[in-house]
């Protein structure tokens, strides 16, 4: 279900009722909860990944780009996202913002709309221009289905994405002490599901995985435990999340679906201006990622942070090739990690490489160094 | 072709203006003045200089050491120092220059700045850039300027107003608290009539390329031509001189019915026009020029000479209302546009410059160009029935630049236009 390409349990959904809207928004974070209280389902768009054979999308694309978004054209121009009544395109880098201009080109959906997340953190600045941002996106759909978005409907959507974003931390949290009960791959797919089903459904899931994990399986294995960084946008195939765990390492964090836990903590729900609360969460609850200028709270201590949070060995930075808004954050973090005494390695990968002996060789000889030293290499350094 | 190449009187002011300037800059710790480093597409020169600051642009500091040579050792320097091969060269070049001393095209250093201006317009890897200066700079303040996109192919008021708070509360209190100087809006405003000479001018100048011959190269000659207004002179009354003083010898030149100047002289038969779309080559920029030349192929229109404003379609600054202005100075640039203002921009120019061909250069390093261009080919070709050449290059990484390839595909493109010429000529 999580790498459905045919976004079936979307459409099947949509078709349930007539004022149904189906959204697709590109990474990397998105409020869905504007589309969910407009009676809608806002589908995270995540490329083809290994899944899709790429036949039209490099006719639309030079090799020196990454691959998702010409995955994305080619899933376009074979009709994938048939049913599909809007797309949204967050800013994030020159790759996607383009993409976006493509969608119109093509005449995809009733509505495309670039989402200029505001760089100014002020709230009667930037915060003004955002929640005007969402505004428009909800004309949009209004004018397609007709629902008025009320300010209940608004704050029990906003509350339902509150629940959505809680279970998946629970999940990192319980695999930050006990990763072997739930290998990468599986969180990242029960995760990943997130994006192609209704918040309702996806919280049932959770809850269960949750419970499930909240009592002893499987056997703690000697690996590493370790911060993946750099792969918040196009999506690393799931053999590669299997490879860093056959090399030895526990992945106890990582930015994979960042735009699913995008928001640190609740937004207000019984704000009687419930955009404004999602505007707010946004400027003020934002994460560590490439795509927010970082005034006054820098990445490489953010980054930190988060190490010392999750209790990481050593960091592995992924990054997609030709991915201007993480490769270049790389070096500024990496020179952190340097000065810190932490450890760490990087590679490079494409959503359709098949092929990871090289990075399970390089991981394997990351993790084993880290095995042969035997006190914790952040305690003092931190 | 004559291989007698005069100067004309432009190029030498332009010369003794650049060159005034990086004395100016070399000098600034001397003069206490403060100096402010920006992009070039929404560069807001005029406000900089209002507050008597002064402005350097790593991006062209980057082109002129891609000119110089210089680019290759740079960007290896910074492949050294952990940055990746497949991002911007030039902020590889930009970083590999600040490794080596930050010396500038006059061989003079070029001053630390004393404020980061991020005009985020256009290109999201300038963000990523200044974050990278930040860190090497520390301590030097960070003015934001977030440009939004025009993605729904206009200007809307919000976006204008979303701009002018971000002038008035973060932008000009900086500007002020940097400068020692107060905001002086009536200087502002002479100089943005200053601005708006200009770009009439710019207008007029790159207008004469519907004449036949035409009397210019729109890519070569007018990377050249842009420089002044890009590089740190708008608002100033020396762009004035220099623009005035060019459009003159362009209008000598349309009356004599002379073709381009290029480095080996003017260029006697047009044989070509062409459209061209994405920026030069700076590290072979001379061999790169030559092999259209030396074919007889003029460039009557290219999007690069917009990427620092877009005044085709109307936009003057106005002077009436400074700040607004700015905004929408900044919002027109070429790689602020949606795709497709850029193909209709494009078609525009490929019919009122009666372009032959349209040709593209892609860059490697830009994304904010290159991604979406494959698709403007196709849609230029679907609406104008014109033929399309492409080839590919880097701005400053001389690894990119394959002559031998570029020249095969600009043989094959030179080849399918004669061959319509042909047909077309058929009775
Ligand atoms: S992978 Fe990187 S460069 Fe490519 S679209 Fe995503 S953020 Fe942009
Ligand atoms: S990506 Fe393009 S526009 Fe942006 S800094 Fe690099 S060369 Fe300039």
């Amino acid at each position: 279900m999580a790498f459905d390409l045919s976004f079936t349990r979307a459409r099947e959904w949509k078709s349930q009722d007539k004022d149904r809207v189906l959204v697709g928004h590109m990474p990397v974070y998105f409020p869905r909860e504007i589309i969910h209280a407009a009676n809608g389902l806002a589908v995270g768009i995540l490329g083809g990944g290994d899944k899709k054979l790429i036949i039209k999308g490099d006719a639309y694309y030079q090799s020196y780009i990454c691959h998702i978004p010409r995955s994305i054209i080619e899933l376009a121009l074979d009709k994938h996202f048939e049913g599909f009544d809007g797309f949204i395109f967050p800013s994030i880098c020159d790759v996607i913002r383009n993409l976006s201009g493509m969608f119109q080109l093509l005449g995809e959906g009733k509505f495309v709309k670039y989402l200029d997340f505001p760089q100014n953190f002020k709230y009667h600045i930037g915060g003004t221009f955002y929640r005007h941002e969402l505004q428009t996106v909800l004309d949009e759909v209004y004018k397609l289905n007709g629902v008025k978005v009320t300010t209940a409907r608004l704050n029990h959507s906003i509350g339902l994405f509150n629940l959505n974003r809680h279970l998946i931390n629970q999940l990192y949290d319980i695999r930050q002490e006990f990763p072997w009960r739930l290998t990468a791959a599986d969180l990242y797919h029960v995760v990943r599901a997130g994006n192609v089903i209704p918040v309702e459904e996806h919280n049932e899931i959770l809850s269960e995985v949750v419970q499930l994990i909240g009592e002893e399986i499987g056997d703690p294995m000697d690996k590493i435990r370790v911060l993946v960084i750099g792969a918040f946008c196009e999506q690393p195939p799931a053999g590669l999340i299997r490879t860093i765990k056959l090399a030895g390492c526990y992945i106890v964090e990582d930015d994979f679906l960042l735009g699913l836990k995008w928001i640190q903590g609740d937004i207000d729900t019984d704000s009687a201006e419930p955009l404004e609360a999602i505007t707010k969460a946004y400027l003020d609850k934002s994460p560590l990622s490439s795509s927010v200028f970082d005034v006054g709270n820098t990445k490489e201590a953010r980054l930190v942070d988060l190490i010392r949070h999750r209790k990481v060995d050593g960091v592995i930075f992924a990054a997609p090739s030709f991915c201007d808004p993480a490769l270049l954050d790389h070096p500024i973090l990496q020179k952190e990690c340097n000065d810190k005494n932490i450890r760490f390695i990087s590679f490079m990968y494409s959503e359709n490489t098949g092929q990871f002996k090289v990075i399970k060789e390089q991981v394997g000889t990351f993790s084993d160094s880290i095995k042969l030293w035997d006190e914790p290499v952040l305690a003092d350094s931190l | 072709m004559s291989k007698e190449v005069a100067k004309e009187r432009s190029m030498i002011i332009q010369k003794e203006m650049i060159t005034r300037l990086f004395k100016e800059l070399s000098g600034a710790r001397e003069t206490g003045k403060k100096v402010v480093y920006t992009f070039v597409p929404g560069n807001i020169s005029e406000l900089i200089l209002s507050f008597d600051m002064l402005p350097v642009y790593p991006e062209i500091n980057a082109l002129q050491s891609g000119m110089r040579k210089k680019s290759g050792e740079y960007i290896r320097n910074a492949e050294q120092h952990g940055h990746s091969e497949d991002v911007c060269t030039y902020v590889k070049c930009d970083v590999g220059m600040m490794l080596n001393g930050n010396i500038g095209p006059t061989g003079e250093k070029i001053p630390n700045p004393d404020l980061l201006l991020l005009s985020y317009t256009g290109c999201f890897t300038f963000l990523k850039w200044f974050e990278t200066l930040e860190r090497l700079y520390p301590g030097v303040p960070i003015a934001m300027l977030h440009t939004p996109y025009q993605e729904a192919h206009k200007i809307t008021p919000d976006m204008t107003a979303y701009m002018v708070k971000q002038l008035k509360e973060e932008v000009i209190p900086k500007m002020e608290q940097v400068s020692g100087n107060k905001y002086n809006e009536e200087k502002l405003k002479l100089m943005l009539q200053n601005s708006s000479k200009v770009e009439d001018y710019i207008i007029k100048i790159f207008d004469t390329t519907k004449n036949r011959p035409s009397p210019i190269d729109a890519y070569f000659a007018g990377v050249y031509y842009i420089g002044p207004i890009n590089s740190g002179f708008r608002g100033t009354p020396e762009a004035i001189d220099y623009y005035a003083e060019l459009y003159n010898e362009i209008l000598t030149r349309v009356e004599k019915k002379l073709g381009p100047i290029t480095p080996e002289g003017e260029m006697e038969e047009e044989r070509f026009r062409l459209v061209v779309e994405g920026p030069p080559n700076w590290t072979h920029f001379r061999e790169f020029w030559k092999l259209f030349y030396d074919m007889g192929a003029v460039i009557v229109a290219s999007s690069y000479t917009k990427v620092g404003g877009v005044y085709d379609m109307g936009f003057r600054v106005n002077p009436d209302k400074p700040l607004e202005s700015l905004a929408e100075y900044c919002m027109n640039c070429y790689t602020n546009l949606n795709l497709q203002q850029r193909v209709d921009l494009l078609s525009k120019c490929i019919t009122d410059y009666h372009a032959d061909g349209f040709l593209v250069n892609s860059i490697k390093s830009c994304n904010s160009f290159s991604a979406g261009q494959l698709m403007i080919m196709q849609q230029l070709e679907r609406k104008l029935e014109i033929p399309i050449g492409f080839i590919e290059s880097d701005l400053v990484d001389p690894r990119y630049f394959s002559y031998s390839n570029i020249k095969n595909r600009l043989e094959s493109f030179f080849q399918m236009l004669k061959q319509r010429k042909m047909i077309q000529t058929l009775p």
